[in-house]
């Protein structure tokens, strides 16, 4: 991917560490073609089974360390799934366990030099979104009935006000799953895309020091980027879930 | 001619990056000052804080991706 140039500078381009590729030779890439995606995707998954496999595997009253890690993991999305949603939203904990699971691995996993960042890929984020949107909406209309339709409309803003805002909540609700999933896939590239870039810097003789010092600084920002954004999707479609639980404001 | 002007406007886009940071620093502020003034209810809002935090930060990340779609992809 990088090859050296005349004057002694790296040439890469910023995002050619988003290419899917297949893991084995070249060729197309079709649906079941195992990729570096798929791989990154798959170790993400191998990293969940082992740290809450086997750490819980000695069920100590004194925790290992890796019993403690899964420990503390899970008393704080059970937490939270109760402060948000309520003690009748327990019962989708395990939904929001997975999705929290997975990004915060895949996240974490992608920091690991020359490795693939799945939640990167907007194909996937958007299936995690999405999936989110389907879930809690089917579930509003189960639970609620057509009293779920009540999310939209404020029964206590001005009667004129109502219809607009009806409105404006409807679009709303239809750019969740959008939102939700680009700011995902979008902090990831973009911090990965500007490690890339303080990386093509760091080539120059005169501005090395500087740009080694700023994909330092960029890393630590990324370590806490990647917590947060694992959390925010959390949270978020903890809120979604609240709604579809809860539609009456 | 076309690429050039494209190149432009990914860099008037890029102005919504700096946009989304005052929106990210408006927000952490006034947490902060909130949270100083009665600490005892800053812990309970910690989740709202973050909520705050990604939606004024999902706007800069639509305008870099603009940018990058005006970059790269038109």
């Amino acid at each position: 991917m990088a090859e050296e140039k005349a004057e002694g500078g790296l040439v890469f381009h910023p995002l050619d560490q988003f290419i899917v590729k297949p893991l084995f030779g070249d060729g197309p890439v079709h649906w079941y073609t195992v990729t570096n995606l798929t791989l990154w995707m798959a170790l993400a998954l191998l990293a969940i089974v082992g740290v809450f496999v086997l750490g819980s595997r000695g069920r100590a009253v004194i925790p290992t360390r890796l019993q403690s890690i899964g420990e503390l993991i899970y008393g704080f999305i059970y937490k939270m799934v109760e402060d948000v949603c309520g003690k009748d939203g327990v019962r989708y904990f395990p939904y929001i366990m997975t999705l929290f699971l997975f990004i915060l691995f895949s996240n974490y996993l992608a920091l690991i030099p020359m490795s693939y960042s799945p939640t990167s890929m907007i194909a996937v984020t958007a299936i995690l979104g999405f999936g989110v949107f389907f879930a809690v909406t089917i579930l509003g209309f189960v639970k609620n009935g057509p009293a779920f339709l009540g999310l939209f409309w404020m029964s206590d803003a001005p009667a004129i006000l109502r219809p607009i805002i009806a409105v404006i909540e409807v679009i709303s609700y239809f750019v969740r799953p959008v939102s939700h999933s680009i700011r995902l896939a979008g902090n990831i590239m973009a911090g990965h895309a500007v490690l890339k870039v303080f990386a093509g810097f760091a080539a120059l003789t005169l501005v090395s020091p500087v740009a080694i010092f700023g994909i330092v600084a960029i890393y630590g920002l990324e370590v806490l980027v990647c917590g947060i954004q694992a959390y925010v999707f959390t949270i978020l479609t903890c809120v979604y879930l609240k709604d579809a639980l809860h539609p009456a404001h | 001619m076309e690429g050039e002007l494209a190149h432009i406007g990914a860099g008037l886009a890029a102005i919504g990056s700096g946009a989304a940071a005052i929106g990210v620093g408006t927000v952490a502020g006034n947490y902060l000052a909130g949270a100083l003034r009665n600490p005892s209810a800053a812990a309970g809002q910690t989740a709202t804080l973050f909520i705050g935090l990604a939606f004024a930060e999902a706007l800069g990340i639509f305008a870099f991706l603009v940018s990058l779609l005006l970059m790269f992809a038109v």
